[in-house]
């Protein structure tokens, strides 16, 4: 059991490098945010399986402050880039 | 058995959030990016949630996962949206392959709102008694 949750802790590793690498590399803001809402999504995965890893059941509600966090960010980004801030991409 | 579920639900979820990063860093468009990220993380976080709830296997977590299950399930659409359309808005160019874009011919890019097309074909009817005059006024950019 333990070699399966070092797996998917490799998996959801090489995923965030792959998300960061969008991050890094994308051409105007919109890009980045969506790097950064899949990025949210897989801390909030890593932070499933390291409730797994400890044994521990208070780590669920760090994951459920993550997406919920993950959320209003995305809306903030939209409205500022709808309502026309200044932006250096 | 329930061990093995686990393992298949875990690395499946895995799987599922590495193809959406391989999709956000391979596809050519915001917008194609997006139709990734947003489905597939939103699969893996449900399946990888589903694994951790078998593996506890009490009341308290099965609610907290299903928490997070149902609140990704809720605003992965309304995130995904909302920045699509700003970035549309915005104006990032679209891939050279596509084939046809349906939103611009349709809204005014001033106010960001759609035209009505039912409510202009009204006003054309009205107006085709007096004269064709009035078609060129309701195409207003």
């Amino acid at each position: 059991m333990q070699i399966l949750i070092y797996l998917t802790f490799i998996i959801l590793a090489i995923s965030m490098l792959l998300c960061f690498v969008r991050l890094v590399i994308g051409p105007s803001l919109p890009d980045r945010v969506v790097a950064l809402e899949l990025m949210s999504m897989l801390i909030v995965g890593i932070i499933g399986t390291n409730a797994l890893y400890s044994n521990e059941t208070s780590f669920l509600d760090v994951a459920i402050v993550v997406a919920l966090m993950s959320f209003l960010a995305t809306i903030g980004f939209a409205r500022f880039l709808e309502r026309g801030g200044h932006r250096d991409d | 058995m329930i061990d093995i579920l686990q393992g298949i639900l875990l690395l499946s979820g895995a799987f599922y959030m590495l193809v959406a990063s391989l999709g956000i860093v391979r596809l050519p468009d915001l917008l194609t990016r997006m139709h990734a990220s947003t489905k597939g993380a939103s699969l893996g976080v449900m399946l990888l949630m589903g694994g951790v709830a078998l593996h506890f296997m009490q009341e308290v977590v099965f609610a907290r996962t299903m928490a997070i299950t149902f609140f990704v399930l809720l605003t992965a659409p309304v995130a995904a949206h909302a920045i699509g359309r700003a970035g549309y808005f915005v104006g990032v160019e679209l891939w050279d392959g596509t084939v046809k874009d349906e939103l611009k011919p349709n809204y005014n890019p001033l106010s960001h709102r759609l035209h009505n097309p039912f409510a202009r074909k009204s006003k054309n009817a009205t107006e085709d008694d007096s004269g064709d005059a009035g078609t060129t006024d309701n195409n207003l950019p």
